[in-house]
């Protein structure tokens, strides 16, 4: 009976793995199918950018304040640290690394997951759900080129630039609490940020970084779209998946490419 | 060959996941036509439909549209087969990101080179033909049931296409709409001079407009016939599908064991 139960779970152990990697293949084979047919998204491209005001127009009111008030909190938690080692005229150049290498592109990305990850998720699952896919496939339209790829690049484009807007607030908010709460020397905080601040080595990698998560969150989000059972529950599990996934897989790839990029900084 | 017909199944199978959803297919779909395949929820309809439009790819046989083998074609070929033929799904399925003139507009921009004001003037043909001329600027979100299944049957007319495939047009509709729906049906097919299949189980409303019907049950076809042999058919099958008799050869009980039988096994196992 114990034997059973352990080959039973055993089984079902190596069919769970068996279907995750199936799964791992076919989104890959998606990702290249949307590539390839990606010319449409291109050449007609105010069909990417009506998906890029609905993906990264519409989320910029969450980016904004969201990165607002993490750089006020960046700014409070600094100074509190910094002047301890009388160093609170560095606080300009914590913000600034903090944000444009780290928590920029991370924390904007989550946020992206969220709200327009989602989005796209349940807005391909309620298409396929209401038969809408299939009407275009009748038509001799391939729903990948005029459906997929839109929102797969309005994604990976709309990311960088959410990104930068992110840390461009947190900077700001930032200098509002340390410069104009806290009273650090106004000069000194944004000479320092200069001088400090690598273009290549720090905005560069940040950018980069967040070129990544675009292309992670927006294969994720339409992938799950795409390939969701056509019921209310299937929709409804694939947009929790997109959330769930995107964020862990953006966590993960930030440390791999923190790895590689700031190894000898 | 204008008398060969436009459709035709030969020995056509489908497994779908190891079981049998079609078995030994044989059916035509003469030019011209009206042509209603009919039977219960799940027993095959809408898969013949889907292979016939290529979306789904026969186990074995031969599904031929227009002369061509579509369980042969490549994407391509498939795709320029599409161009057409339209499909009315069961609810519309119209983008509903667009509004009903966009969705009309929809093939026209996707597939021609038309400048917009041809394409305004032909969306406002195809929409007058459904008399929905004057609901133009609304979305999907506001139409009711019908007039979104004639704006969805506008669509699959954008293009002129030589055949029409039906899914389940009469499914939820008052009996307006319904009546309207199943005069477009056959209003377009004469006035097109195209060929309709019409997938449904709504059997008075269909046997009012179709040429021929073909009926299936668990994926075979069990009678085939006009209007009229459908109506006076002596076959147990189609006769309690047509006066809609509660029990007959389709069972009013899901199989279980014996009634009897099973509340002794309840009762021994309670004591």
């Amino acid at each position: 009976m114990r034997d059973n139960y352990f080959s039973g779970g055993l089984r079902g152990l190596g069919r769970r793995v068996t279907d995750r990697i199936w799964r791992l293949g076919f989104a890959s084979r998606f990702l290249f199918a949307t590539l390839l047919y990606s010319g449409t998204a291109l050449k007609r491209f105010h069909l990417t950018i009506r998906e890029i005001y609905f993906t990264g127009v519409l989320s910029l009111i969450i980016i904004l304040v969201s990165g607002l008030f993490v750089g006020m909190v960046l700014g409070l938690q600094g100074y509190d640290t910094l002047q301890r080692y009388g160093s609170s005229e560095a606080l300009g150049i914590l913000v600034a690394l903090s944000l444009v290498r780290e928590l920029g592109p991370v924390v904007a990305a989550l946020l992206f997951a969220s709200r327009a990850g989602s989005a796209i998720t349940a807005e391909i699952g309620l298409m396929k759900a209401t038969e809408q896919l299939s009407a275009m496939e009748m038509m001799a339209v391939d729903p990948i080129a005029r459906v997929v790829a839109p929102r797969f690049w309005a994604g990976v484009i709309s990311m960088p630039m959410l990104a930068a807007l992110f840390s461009a607030m947190g900077i700001f908010g930032g200098y509002l609490v340390g410069v104009q709460l806290i009273g650090v020397d106004e000069g000194s905080f944004w000479s320092q940020m200069q001088a400090s601040v690598d273009f290549r080595e720090d905005i560069m990698n940040g950018v980069i970084k967040s070129f990544v998560f675009g292309i992670i969150i927006s294969w994720i989000a339409v992938f799950e779209g795409y390939d969701c059972e056509p019921t209310a529950e299937g929709v409804s599990g694939a947009t929790t998946r997109t959330v769930v996934t995107s964020s862990l897989a953006i966590l993960a790839a930030d440390f791999i490419l923190t790895a590689i990029m700031f190894r000898g900084a | 060959m204008p008398s060969e017909p436009l459709v035709k199944l030969t020995d056509v199978n489908f497994t779908y996941d190891r079981r049998p959803v079609l078995q030994g297919i044989n059916l035509e779909i003469p030019r011209g036509k009206v042509v209603a395949i009919m039977g219960l929820s799940g027993c095959g309809k809408t898969t013949t439909l889907r292979l016939i439009g290529g979306q789904l790819k026969a186990t074995s046989g031969e599904v031929k549209v227009d002369g061509q083998v579509v369980n042969g074609l490549d994407n391509d070929g498939l795709y320029a087969l599409r161009r057409r033929m339209g499909m009315l799904f069961q609810f519309g399925a119209l983008f509903t990101d667009m509004t009903v003139y966009d969705n009309v507009a929809f093939q026209m921009r996707e597939h021609t080179d038309l400048p917009e004001e041809l394409i305004h003037d032909m969306v406002m043909m195809k929409l007058h033909a459904v008399g929905l001329r004057g609901a133009h600027k609304l979305m999907p979100s506001e139409l009711s049931g019908g007039m979104a299944r004639r704006v969805a049957l506008a669509r699959a007319i954008a293009l002129d296409p030589m055949l029409i495939m039906y899914d389940e047009p009469f499914a939820g509709l008052d009996p307006i709409s319904l009546s309207i729906v199943g005069e477009l049906i056959r209003t377009l097919n004469d006035a097109l001079g195209i060929s309709s299949i019409v997938v449904t189980h709504d059997i008075q409303e269909s046997l009012k407009i179709v040429d021929y019907v073909y009926f299936v049950s668990e994926g075979k076809i069990v009678a085939a016939g006009t209007a009229d042999d459908i109506r006076h058919s002596k076959e147990p099958y189609v006769h309690q599908f047509v006066w809609g008799e509660a029990d007959g050869p389709v069972s009013f009980h899901y199989p279980a064991r014996p009634y009897g039988e099973q509340i002794y096994a309840e009762a021994s196992r309670a004591r």
